[in-house]
Formats: structure tokens, sequence, C-alpha cells
């Protein structure tokens, strides 16, 4: 069971139909203090018209990613592995072609809608531009009525006027449709989406969600979407990669990865989150520490710091990526032991600490408030004036002496 | 005056912060050489709530609608413009900045950004107590209070003399919430202290703020956009709009029960981490943007983008949505909503 099937899509290699097709991806960037090893061993298989969610840490490589298989990446950067569209490979490919590729073929959004718009220039100059640089014989009355066409099929109302207009005349979720507009421009294969929506107010990141799937079901793109946000990948993602330390750490439909984690990072993850449609409080189970540097990363799990299961062999032996059920890939020597798992607090803490040092070995170096006995939280005094300072037996006392401040371990979150 | 403040249930020798019709307008001036006062931002347009001790107080809405203006004048750091902010039985609105000093002990604020409000240069041990010694209340016990106050927060005391740029994120926005309750202040407003950290990171900062509130009987204002996070650690929650609060609740009320149609939309907007769930929602999609500060609407500020508005009223009812500002009161659903025609919709159920 713990072959190394090809769980990237679920599909024998051979046969695959994938629009894109990304196998054992590796960044590294030179810097004056040594290698940055960002990406490390990153495939995936994205199928025609599918979604692809990607999550993960900040830090932990969606981006540079996404810029490798863009070829956006600077001189700098060293890239190996292999990122086939329609079975072209893109790596090596030169800058003409490349620029073929890039939006007709593969379309990006950034999270900061003016990395593509030019302030410059009109936004239906821009959504023409976009049109003609792909099909060159495209007329400019065409181009314009084109133009109009998705600005309307996004949402932007008068776009008759509108079209006419500058940049710095839309508001960042206007601006943030525009950008969809271009991208959808020439029905690319594939749409990439790096947090496109973050810096949105939730409103209209609902609205521009709905355009992008709006967009999907026009262009029938496949889209993969970066986000840190697991309510929206929830809702848009057929299927779901998590990354951590610059690699997949686990892989599988959307339903495996939120209802069958088998990743304690994963798991960890979630048990984060609160809810919005819980409405009992929970305490929430946080994962300690912080992840590891890409610089020199150690040997073994680079999860092993802050997994509540880790064991001496994490240390060492990095665990392979494996097929843990159909379309379904984990990275754990444990994953086995998550079977039956229905609550994050099973195996996380619901602690309120955080003491060790992001270069330390480990965060648990010191936990002051972790002695004592479970839920003798005092009750918070009240009335006089006194009330709401610090009580003064506490000032003074030997750190390991106060009393327990988590709850009972039976109140996280659990999955469903 | 409204009288909209003492409607909150509750014994009044509980309130710690009673907050009645605050003004924040920030003044536009015309260029040239001579400026002429053209006009106001008004950023804060009246609001009124009261702050129980021991209680935390959500204050949620959108980009730009007013909650670290609020929170500002509250710490009289920004002095509002008009109304009254009676804090444990001072007036705060009145008082110079040098009469105020004595109370900023007790009023103590956490920003954002944890890599900004640090000072690279000090050492932990020196950003935590700083303010102590500012308050001229050094002593030789302070050392080891700071020590205390480190552990208070979940860190390592031993790390005191290190820089902040030795510890990730959310340990820096821990080092932040120790200096603030160096004071050992009565009611902290917290800034979206958790917005730029990364979920599984901002989930211990939660869970400390819990902690600290049980074990100290501090009392927060609890500014955020992510109405999770808000959910999860407030008692009462006051949603606001373009410079006024248009609902204000219990916790359960206002989510199980919230009567404001942007209330509504706000709750239905947010993706649920529950790919079921999720897809199985109806959402309200508002259309449009939020209006200039500068210049809102008539009447009620929300109707250019209400659904209900634009739905299912009738022109006379709509009429009274432009000529009459509706006022934040009980309309019969148990708690305050400023709608003319409100309504209780379960969105999340
Ligand atoms: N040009 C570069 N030189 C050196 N290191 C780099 C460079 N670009 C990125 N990195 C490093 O590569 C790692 C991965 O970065 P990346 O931007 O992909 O993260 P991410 O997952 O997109 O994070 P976020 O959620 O914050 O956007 C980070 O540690 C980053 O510091
Ligand atoms: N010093 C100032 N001068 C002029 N206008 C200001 C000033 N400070 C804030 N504003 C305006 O007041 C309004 C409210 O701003 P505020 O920062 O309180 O919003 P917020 O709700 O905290 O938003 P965010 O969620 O983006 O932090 C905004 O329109 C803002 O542009
Ligand atoms: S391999 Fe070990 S350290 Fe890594 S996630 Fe699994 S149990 Fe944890
Ligand atoms: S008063 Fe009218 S416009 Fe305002 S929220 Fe209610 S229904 Fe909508
Ligand atoms: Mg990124
Ligand atoms: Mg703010």
């Amino acid at each position: 069971m713990t072959e190394l099937l090809d769980v990237r899509d679920g599909t024998d290699p051979g046969t695959s139909v994938a629009v894109l097709d990304v196998d054992d991806l590796n960044v590294r960037f030179p810097t004056s203090d040594g290698v940055v090893h960002a990406v490390r061993g990153v495939s995936y298989r994205l199928q025609p018209g599918e979604v692809l969610g990607i999550v993960g840490e900040s830090g932990s490589g969606k981006s540079v990613t996404s810029m490798a298989v863009m070829g956006l990446l600077g001189k700098s950067a060293r890239v190996t592995g292999s990122i086939k569209f329609r079975g072209r490979e893109l790596l090596g490919m030169g800058d003409r072609d490349m620029s073929g590729v890039r939006g007709r073929g593969i379309a990006m959004v950034f999270q900061d809608p003016m990395t593509s718009l030019n302030p410059v220039y009109k936004i239906g100059h821009q959504l023409a531009e976009a049109l003609q640089t792909h099909v060159p014989d495209m007329s400019d009355d065409d181009a314009r009525r084109r133009s109009l066409e998705l600005l309307d099929l996004v949402g932007i109302p008068d776009a008759k006027q509108r079209v006419d207009q500058y940049p710095h005349e839309f508001s960042g979720g206007m601006r943030q449709r525009v950008v969809i507009a271009i991208a959808m421009a020439n029905q690319p294969d594939v749409i990439i989406a790096d947090e496109p929506t973050t810096a949105l107010d939730v409103t209209v990141q609902a609205q521009v969600l709905d355009v992008l799937r709006a967009a999907q079901r026009e262009t029938h793109s496949a889209i993969v979407l970066i986000t840190h946000d697991l309510g929206v990948v929830a809702g848009m993602a057929d299927r779901v990669m998590v990354m951590y330390a610059g690699r997949p750490v686990e892989l599988g439909s959307v339903e495996d990865i939120y209802y069958r984690p088998r990743m304690p990072y994963t798991v960890g993850l979630l048990g984060s989150l609160p809810r919005v449609d819980i409405g009992e409080r929970q305490r929430l189970t946080p994962i300690q520490g912080s992840p590891p540097s890409l610089l020199n990363l150690p040997p073994g799990c680079p999860f092993t710091p802050r997994c509540p299961m880790s064991r001496p062999n994490c240390e060492t032996e990095e665990p392979l990526f494996r097929s843990v059920g159909a379309e379904h890939g984990a990275a754990c020597h444990y994953s086995e032991e998550l079977r039956d798992l229905e609550h994050s607090a099973e195996i996380f803490d619901v602690t309120s600490t955080d003491a060790g040092l992001p270069s330390d070995d480990g965060p648990q170096a010191i936990d002051p408030l972790k002695d004592g006995p479970v839920g003798s939280t005092p009750e918070p005094p009240r009335d006089d004036d006194d009330g709401a300072r610090i009580p003064t037996s506490e000032l003074g006392t030997p750190a390991g002496d106060r009393p327990h401040l988590e709850a009972p371990a039976n109140e996280g979150p659990g999955y469903q | 005056m409204t009288t909209t403040a003492e409607r909150t249930p509750g014994p009044d020798d509980d309130l710690i912060m009673k907050v009645t019709d605050v003004e924040k307008y920030f003044p536009i001036m015309s260029k040239g050489v001579i400026r002429h006062h053209v006009g106001d931002v008004k950023a804060v347009d009246g609001i009124s709530f009261n702050l129980r001790r021991n209680e935390t107080l959500g204050l949620v809405g959108e980009s730009g609608c007013g909650k670290s203006t609020t929170g500002r004048a509250l710490l009289h750091l920004q002095p509002a413009t008009a109304g009254s902010i009676v804090f444990d039985g001072h007036e705060l609105t009145t008082l110079s900045q040098r009469a105020m000093r004595p109370l900023r002990r007790d009023i103590q604020i956490v920003f954002q950004d944890p890599y900004a409000s640090l000072d690279p240069r000090m050492p932990v041990n020196s950003i935590v107590g700083e303010a102590m010694r500012i308050h001229g209340l050094w002593n030789k016990e302070s050392t080891e209070r700071i020590r205390v106050l480190l552990g208070l927060v979940g860190l390592n005391p031993e790390h005191g003399n290190r820089f902040p740029h030795e510890f990730s994120g959310g340990q820096r926005q821990r080092i932040g919430i120790a200096r603030a309750l160096a004071l050992e202040p009565k009611v902290l407003v917290l800034d979206e202290p958790v917005s730029a950290l990364d979920v599984s990171i901002q989930a211990g900062v939660i869970n400390l703020l819990e902690d600290l509130k049980n074990r100290l009987g501090l009392a927060y204002i609890f500014i955020a956009h992510d109405l999770s996070v808000v959910r999860h650690i407030s008692d009462r929650v006051a949603v606001m709009y373009l410079g006024k609060i248009v609902e204000i609740a219990d916790t359960s009320e206002l989510f199980e029960r919230p009567a404001h149609p942007y209330t509504q939309s706000l709750l239905s907007a947010i993706p649920l981490p529950d790919p079921r769930r999720e897809r199985a929602r109806e959402r309200i999609l508002l259309t449009g943007d939020v209006p200039s500060p500068a210049n809102p609407p008539s009447g009620c500020r929300f109707r250019t983008r209400c659904p209900k508005f634009a739905n299912q009223l009738d022109d006379s009812q709509r009429e009274q949505c432009v000529n009459e500002i509706p006022a934040l009161d009980d309309r019969g659903m148990g708690h305050d909503v400023a709608c003319h025609y409100a309504e209780v919709v379960d969105i999340l159920a």
C-alpha cells in the first residue's frame, strides 16, 4: 500500500491528458547566505477544466512554484525538473516561445491587480492589446466589441463608459475583475490565480470569486488557485494541494483534504480555523513554532519540530509522498495513524504558548504555562478596582507554578 | 442625543466604558495658497456603545468603515470631534493630553503589524519595560515582572534580551501584547491583532487573548474584518458600515439572528472551510462599492448597495430609506439594528 503510486491525479502517467504536468520541480536561489531551496520536488497534473487549490503557510513555495511555471523567475533562480504544457516542455524554452504560451496558453492573476495593469493606458486599450497580441489580424472594432463583452461578463457596470477610463478610476475589486477579463481574453487553457482576492473585502471577494467561476464556465480553463483562505478553497477547488517547506505534503480531492486529512500539518491547519458557522465556542488547536528556514534545511521531515506525532526516525528520514487512498497522497511516515481521526485535538494541544525561537530546534523549549491541573483556570476577578489588574500573587511567582490555562483537550474543533 | 447607549442590558456599575454619539471628522482642505475647509471625511459618524468589565466587544466591518479611527478615538490618540467617551467615571473627550496621561495606563492598544510596531533596535525586555519607565513605575521588581509578562504571553522569559527580528510574526505579536499588559490596563483595544498572521499561528494568539482575558479580568475592543475570528472571541459584536454602527448584539444573537441587510450580506459572503456546507449555500451578492465617507448617501448609508432596497421594497418604502436616517433601535428583535425594514434572516443555518 505504501507503493509510490502516481497519485498526482490518479491516472496512469502514460494516458494522461493533462494540460499542465509538473514533475519534480525544484527551484533554488543562490544568495549570499547560501542556497535557498524554495521549491523541493513539486509534482502535480492539472486536468482540463479542473480547479486545483494550493494552500500552505507563508513562504511554503506556492508563488515560486507558479512563477516557475510562467517562466517569470529571475535569471538567478536555478530551476530543475519538468513543466509540460499540453505535452510541450516549458523549462528551457526561449523567451519568444514562452511569451506565446503566456496569455494564450496560461494566464496569470496576481494579488495586486496593478501588477498586470498599466496605469497610463485606458482599460479598453489594455484589453484590446491582450486580444490582438494573440490574434494579430483582429480588427480594432472587433477588439473593442470583445472587450465590452468581457467587461460585461466580469460584472463591470456601464462597460461602454468604463472601457475608456484609466485603472485609477476603478476600485480594487473592479481592477481585479478587469485583470480577470484580460486573463480570459484569449480563452487560455490554464489560469493561475495567486491570492486573487486576498486584498479585497469579503463582500467584494464574493463578487470576484463569482466572476472567476463565470470566467471558467465561459473559457473552460483549468484554474490553479493559490490562497491561504481554506474557505475559498473549500468552495472553489476540485482538488487541493497542501504545501509545507517547499513541497507538497498532501494532495487529494477537496473532500479528502477537509474530511479525511492524512498529514498532521493539514490536520493542524484545519484545527486552527475559527468557524463562523459553528455556534458553541471551541478551543482552537494552533501549530506551535514556525516553518523552517529553506536555507540549509536539515534532513528528515521538515514538520518534525512542530509535529505532535513526530518520532525519532522523522528527524532523519524525510517521508516520501505516498498514496493513502484513491487519488489521495500524503508525505508522512505515520499517516496511517490518522485514518480514524475525528478531531484535531486528538493530536494537537489547545495551547496558547509559543516559547521557542524560530531558530531553535523545537517550539517546546520552555512552556511556562503548561504545568498544573487541567481546568484550574481561576475565576476572573471582577468588581473591585484592582480587579482588572494582574493579580499581585502572580507577580514574582516562578513561572512554572502558575495555573494551567488550557481548556480540556476535547474542546477542539472537529472536521465535519 | 440618542439614548441607545443606555439600552444595553446589564447593571451600570459593570460598565468600564460608555461611548455616546462619538464623531471623528477629518477636514478636507482645498488646494492652493489660501486653503479653505471644503468638507469632511466622516470617518466615524455618531456611534454609541457600552463596554462592560471583562467583556470582549467585537468591532467588524469592511475596509475604511472607521474601525481603527474608533479605536484611536477611544484611546484619545486622535481625539473625537464630537460626542462623549466616559471611561471608569472620567470623561475623556475634554481631557488635555496631559490630564489623559494617568489614564493611559488603563487603556492600551495592540496594532495589526507585528513588524512595524516594535522598535527593531531594542531588546524585548526594554520594549516591554519601556512604558513602566515612562510612567515612572520602574522599581527593583520590574525585571522580574517583565519575565512574568513574557511567560504570561507564552514566550520564553530567557529570550528577553533578544531583538524583535529573532522572533516569528506570531511571537512578535505576543511581545506587543506583553508590552500592552505591562501597565496592567483595564481595557485593551486590539486593532486587527491576528490579521497579518498565518492561520496556524493566529490560533495560538487567539487562545492567548482568551486566556489573558479570563485570567486578568480584562475588557477588549477587538477590531477585525474576519467574522470567524470575531465570532470566536467576542461576547458582543458591533457591525460598522461607513462610519456608523448598523447592528449590535450578543454574539450568538448577531450570528444566528442577523437583522440588518448588511450584516446578512457579510455573513453570507464568508467562505466556510467545509466543502459540503460551502457548496450548499446561497449567497447574497452585493453590487457596487462602498461610497466615500466624505459624501455618504442620504438617509440610510447602505441603500446604494442594499439588496433589500433594490429587490424587495416598493417606491414609498424606498423613499423612507433615502430620506430618513434609520436609528440604531430595538425593532422587536431583541437587539439594536439600524434599518427601517429590519427582519431576522438566519444566514448560517
Ligand atoms: N528571489 C528569491 N531569492 C531568495 N529567496 C527567495 C526568492 N524568491 C522567493 N524566495 C524564498 O522562497 C520561499 C518561497 O516563497 P514563496 O513566495 O513561493 O512563498 P508563498 O508560499 O507564496 O508565501 P506567501 O503565502 O507569503 O505568498 C520563501 O522562503 C522566500 O523567501
Ligand atoms: N488621518 C486621516 N485623514 C483623513 N482621512 C482619514 C484619516 N484616517 C482615516 N481616514 C479615513 O477614514 C475612514 C476610516 O478609516 P479607518 O482606518 O478607521 O478604517 P478601518 O475600518 O480601520 O479600515 P481597515 O479595515 O482598512 O483598517 C477611511 O475612509 C479613511 O480613509
Ligand atoms: S513524518 Fe513524522 S514529523 Fe513528519 S508529519 Fe509525519 S509524524 Fe510528523
Ligand atoms: S434602511 Fe432601507 S436601505 Fe437601509 S438597510 Fe434597511 S432596507 Fe436597506
Ligand atoms: Mg505567495
Ligand atoms: Mg483599520
